[in-house]
This record gives C-alpha cells, structure tokens and sequence, in this order.
C-alpha cells in the first residue's frame, strides 16, 4: 500500500509569536515549562507519522493531548508552526490559497465532533455544501447529494431542518456532506464521542460497512480505547502533543511502548476489542467422517479432550461427536454419522468475543469458528471466552 | 474674582468653523455627490409612497402583520394606520416615514459592511467599540450640529443626522452575530475550501441573519425616535406638526400628531420584531 498522508516534524504552537518557541522546544522544554514561562501552549510537539492508502488510521489520546490540533493541521485549519505535511508526495503546507482551496474541494473532507452543521440549510443543502462550493450546477449537485444521504440511511429527511433530527442523524448529515464530496481521505475528530453510547456502536458498525465499501483514506480520531481499537487498522496513541507509539491494536496491546499506553489499554473492554479470531485455537484436533468413530476417540484421547468436531473432506464442520457418544456408539456398531450431534455454536473469526458470550454460556460444546465456505478454521473453548474477559 | 476671567479667551470655535469651511469647498464634489444620493433615494420613496392609494397601503399593513403575526393584530394595525389618515396626517406620516425608511436603507448600506470588517479585525473592534458607546451616550440633538455643518438645513441633513443616529445598533450586532458564528461551523465551510467570500455570504451572513434582524428593529426605532428632533433642522412629516403645536401650544394639534407618531413607532417595532423571530434558527 503506499503512503496518503506523511507528516514530517509537525509542530504546532498557539500564541503570539509562536515562532520563537521552537527553539525552546529544542531545548527540550517541556510543554508546562513553555506555558509557565512564555504563555505559549504547545498543541502538537515534532510529529511524525505515516498514513497508508485505504487504511484506518486512528489517533487516540487522552482530552489536550493534540488530537484535534494535529488533525486539523492536516487539512491547514491550523497551519503548523513547523513541519512539512505531503499529501500524495506534495507539500501541502506550501500551497498558496487558491492550491489551498483546491487541495480542501477535492482531497479532503471533515467530520466533527459537535457536527459543525449549518443550521440554516435543510439536509439536502448541508450535504449539497461541498458541491456547491466546487460550483457543480444545481440538478448534478441534488442528485449526488440525494445518493450520498442514501447511504448513510437518511433516505426521506432530505428536506427535514436539522433541528427536527437526534444527534446520531445530525452525524449522519455531517458524514454524508464529507462523503458527497468524494475525498480520498475523511477526517474525523471524535465524530461519534457527542451521542450516546448506544447509537454510537451502531456508529461504529455502520462505519466499519461503510469503509469496507469505499475504501477511504480514514484518520479518526477519538479518546476511546475501545473505539480506537475496534475501528483502527493502526493506531497512533498522542501524550502532551506528542506520538508515543503507532502500530496496530495487537502490537500495542501486546507491546505497549510506556507505561502511559499500559495504564491507557488498561481500562479496554476487551469483549469489544478482540474477536474470535484472536482467541481460537487452530483446529489440529478433527475428526474426518471417513475416518470412523475409532480414530475420533483416538485423537480425544490423545488430546484430554471430551468432544471433538467432526468435518468431511473439504473441512466442513458437519457436527460434533463427544467421547461418551462415540465409545457407546462403537459398542453398538454405529456410524460416526449416527453418533454426531448438530447443536453446536458456530461464530465468524471477525465476530467479537462480547457477541460469543450468549453462545459460550447456552451451549455445552466448544464454538465452532468457519470461515464463509463453512470451513472450520478455529475452535474455542467456552472457558477461553469467559477468561479472555477478564 | 468669582467670575471667569474674560481675558482667557479661546477661540476654538471659529477655528472649527474654517476647518469646515475648508471641507467643504475642496471636496464640495463630495459632499454635493452625497446630497444629490440621499435627495435622489429619499425623493424616490416618497414618490412611490404617495403614488401607492391609501387603502392599498392599510390593505398592505394588514397583510404583512397577518403574515408576520396574526390576524388579529393586522386588522388592529389597520385601523391604527386608518385612525391616522382620518387625523388629516396621512400625507405626513407618509412623509415621516419616507425619512425613516430613507435613513434606515443608508444604516444598513453603512452599518453591515463596517460590522462585518469590525468582526474580522479584533484591531477595528477596539477602535470603533467605544465611539459607538460614545455614539449611544450623546444626546440625540448634538448630531444635528454635524449635519448642518455639512449641509445646512433641509431633509438631507435630516437623513444625515437621523442615519448617524440609528446605526450603531446594527453595527454592533453585525459584529456580535458574526464572532458568534459557531468554530466547528466556520471550520466546516473552510474544510471544504469555502472561498472567504463564499464564507460570508453561504455561511456567516445566513447564520448572523437572527442577530442582524435584531439589529435592525433595533435602527428603525432608533430612527423613529429621531422625527420629531430632525424636524427642526427641516425633515417634513409629523415632527413638524408636534414643533408647530409646542411653539403655538396647541393641544389638540400636538396630540394628534404625537399619537400618530406613537402608532408609527408601535406599528413598525412589532412587525419588525416579529420578522426578525421568524429568522431565528430553532436549536
Ligand atoms: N486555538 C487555540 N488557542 C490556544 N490553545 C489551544 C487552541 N486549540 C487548542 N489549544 C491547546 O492545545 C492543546 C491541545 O488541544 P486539542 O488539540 O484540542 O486536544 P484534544 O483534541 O486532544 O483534546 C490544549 O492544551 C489546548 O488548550
Ligand atoms: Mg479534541
């Protein structure tokens, strides 16, 4: 994949004469240091970072820690005291205004936290803004807009005021008036973090299906860790203007890089963050239909195991056999067909161990992960869901 | 030694006086082009007022507060604006009102820009916040000094006086609606690379429009409030029966004229008002 959005040594420092700063910066001052002596605020502290094409980038930190500054440096909203922004190789923070412009109508669109919407348009005219801005004629613009509120699930309010909609359809305006432009890359910061927590999961969901689509460029940003590890294919994690670490959930997780990210990961639900996929056990342990109910007993055995997953061929699950069934059945001279009981729990790798919980606690038998051909590509024991909880 | 010493004697005065003097011949083109302006618009209005039958103008009352309001208050308006014309006043409330309109037009042509400006420099707000709380303190007579300075007597320096009196309210607001504009929603229209132009006039104008309508309920009032006191300089129209009836002490002429400036007042508040409610943007 190759690089959309590369930040070089971005600096951003509020205040009057903010250029003079840097040069304490480089002392090594420290932001509090600044603040107390120059009544300067330091935003974002020498960033850099690397956003690829197609992927989910999400920038989490703690409230100040210059996750909306840094964002909006992206799109020259703040232009960085120091530091280069290239943007498909170019750098942006060299542009002129009118380049500026341009570089805003056709790259890149914005998504808000308190959605930034105009209340004075319908939401067919919020969604028409950035058309009309390109001066797209009128019939073309309604027409894009129309589909693009389609999408996000607005279909019948196009002629609604925004007053008359909740916060999460306020967001789906603000989503679809970013869309309608068709940006490569979609900034939003902490778009989900005003509605409740409800409509914001379905937030997520539908943001996940909605990317699976248009395969954006996407830097979110949000100060969840749950939402950042749900939606990220990376994750940059900010401290006091600065990027302390990048790298996707599992490395973080895994390889916090301070003890700041570790006490930040702490508080992850995990049930919302790891999925099936992360907690299953490669399935060494199957049963073949051809090969009988003696080997199946065999292999349980071998393994300490009181049931085993029964698949054909092609590795299709076609059942479950359990140990006590298959000696009795072997006793009886039945087939592995007739011993094997259907009533098992099936999940998708992607599914996240909180919807596995219900199917862990109903069923008597370990869960079966297939993957979309029926496959079975993992197992899980219902005591490694309820302990990947804690 | 209680009284002033008369030989300290400064003669500021007559200094002022050649300042002006001064003005006004080197940019008589100037002033004349001004003159000629507000003559030529005031003229126009009048025109088109006194052309326009006097029911179809109460017709006109009615329908606009029903819009604005309800039915009960146009039809009331109506009678209120037919009490006037049945006074003997009409041709002079029309005349009135061809003042306040005139100088209203000019508040607003003036006031909006320089609001604008004044909320896009924090430097200009500092300059001209306090000359309008200077503006708001001074007695409304001594605007009437810089404008028969400027050009003698007449309906012109009426307009004058009466425009520098009444625009500091839309100013003001101008100012304050357009710094009120939310972060997040001027934000949004840069995003998408708003030209500053487009800006203004798709986002900061349309979200400033409530406060701005305030503002210019506010002006009209304030112009209204200035009729009787530019009759002295020469506006035509009911001050000059109110100034008639005080020299000549005649009630019954006073308060006819007095309670049709009244109505006026009350009329244009009310429908202004409720026009500038209509703009409000529900949260
Ligand atoms: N316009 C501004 N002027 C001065 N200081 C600012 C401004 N915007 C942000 N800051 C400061 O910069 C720091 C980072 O803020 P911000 O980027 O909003 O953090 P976050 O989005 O992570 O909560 C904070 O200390 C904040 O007070
Ligand atoms: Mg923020």
């Amino acid at each position: 994949m190759s690089i959309k959005l590369k930040a070089k040594n971005i600096t951003k420092i509020f205040g009057k004469k903010p250029k003079k700063i840097i040069k304490k910066l480089d002392e090594g001052l420290s932001k509090d240091e600044i603040l107390k002596e120059t009544n300067h605020t330091v935003g974002v502290n020498n960033v850099s970072l690397e956003v690829k094409e197609g992927e989910t980038f999400v920038i989490m930190g703690l409230s100040g820690s210059g996750k909306s500054t840094l964002i909006r440096c992206f799109n020259l909203l703040h232009e960085p005291t120091k530091g280069e922004l290239y943007v498909d190789g170019e750098n942006i923070v060299k542009y002129d205004k009118k380049k500026l412009r341009e570089f805003r109508q056709k790259k890149m669109a914005m998504v808000f936290q308190h959605f930034g919407l105009f209340n004075h348009r319908s939401v067919l005219e919020n969604v028409e803004y950035g058309l009309e801005i390109k001066k797209i004629d009128k019939n073309k613009r309604q027409d894009i807009a129309k589909e693009t509120i389609k999408t996000v699930g607005l279909k019948g309010w196009e002629n609604q005021m925004l007053h008359q909609l909740s916060g999460g359809m306020q967001q789906r305006v603000g989503l679809a008036r970013a869309l309608a432009n068709d940006p490569d890359i979609l900034l939003m910061d902490e778009p989900f973090s005003a509605l409740d927590p409800l409509i914001r999961r379905e937030m997520q969901l539908e943001l996940i299906d909605l990317q699976a689509k248009l395969k954006k460029t996407i830097i979110f940003i949000t100060h969840d860790v749950n939402e950042a590890f749900k939606l990220g294919d990376r994750v940059a994690v900010m401290k006091d203007g600065e990027v302390v670490q990048v790298g996707t959930p599992d490395d973080i997780l895994s390889k916090p890089a301070t003890k700041y990210i570790e006490d930040f990961v702490q508080d992850i639900d995990r049930s919302k963050v790891f999925q099936a996929k992360h907690i299953m056990n490669k399935p060494r342990d199957v049963a073949f239909i051809k090969n009988g109910l003696k080997v199946a007993v065999k292999e349980m055995k071998a393994d300490g195991r009181s049931s085993i997953f029964v698949v054909d061929g092609n590795r299709i699950v076609k059942g479950i056999v359990t140990i006590d069934e298959a000696i009795e059945g072997i006793k009886e001279n039945k087939t592995i067909k007739e011993v094997i009981d259907n009533d098992f729990n099936k999940a998708n790798p992607e599914d996240y161990i909180q919807d596995l919980i219900y199917k862990a606690v109903k069923s008597k038998y370990p869960i079966a992960v297939t993957n979309e051909e029926g496959k079975l590509i993992g197992t899980i024991l219902r005591s490694t869901v309820l302990s990947a909880l804690a | 030694m209680r009284e002033f010493p008369e030989a300290i004697r400064i003669k500021l005065g007559i200094y002022v006086e050649i300042f002006i003097e001064w003005l006004r011949e080197d940019f008589s083109g100037f002033f004349d082009a001004i003159k000629s302006g507000i003559l030529w618009f005031l003229m126009n209005v009048q025109d088109i007022l006194l052309f326009i039958p006097w029911w179809l103008i109460i017709v006109g009352v009615v329908l606009l507060a029903t819009k604005v309001r309800n039915v009960k208050s146009g039809v009331f308006y109506g009678f209120l604006i037919f009490l006037i014309g049945a006074f003997g006043l009409w041709e002079m409330m029309i005349l009135t009102l061809a003042v306040v309109l005139t100088s209203v037009v000019i508040s607003l042509l003036v006031g909006i820009p320089i609001g604008i400006v004044m909320a896009y420099s924090d430097r200009l707000e500092v300059i001209i916040k306090p000359l309008l709380d200077a503006m708001q303190t001074m007695p409304s007579f001594v605007y009437l000094i810089p404008a028969i300075m400027f050009f003698d007597l007449g309906t012109v320096p009426a307009v004058f006086a009466t425009t520098i009196y009444s625009v500091p309210p839309v100013i003001r607001l101008t100012n304050l609606a357009i710094r009120r504009v939310p972060k997040e929603v001027l934000e949004a229209a840069k995003s998408f690379g708003s030209s500053p132009m487009q800006t203004l006039v798709k986002v900061e104008l349309p979200q400033a429009m409530p406060t701005i309508m305030a503002g210019i309920n506010q002006t009209t009032m304030m112009a209204m409030a200035m009729v009787v006191i530019s009759s002295m300089i020469g506006a035509k129209g009911l001050g000059i029966n109110v100034l008639t009836a005080i020299n000549r002490i005649d009630i019954a002429m006073g308060f006819e004229a007095g309670v049709s400036i009244v109505i006026l007042a009350i009329i244009i508040d009310r429908i202004t008002q409720s026009a500038a409610d209509k703009f409000k943007y529900p949260e």
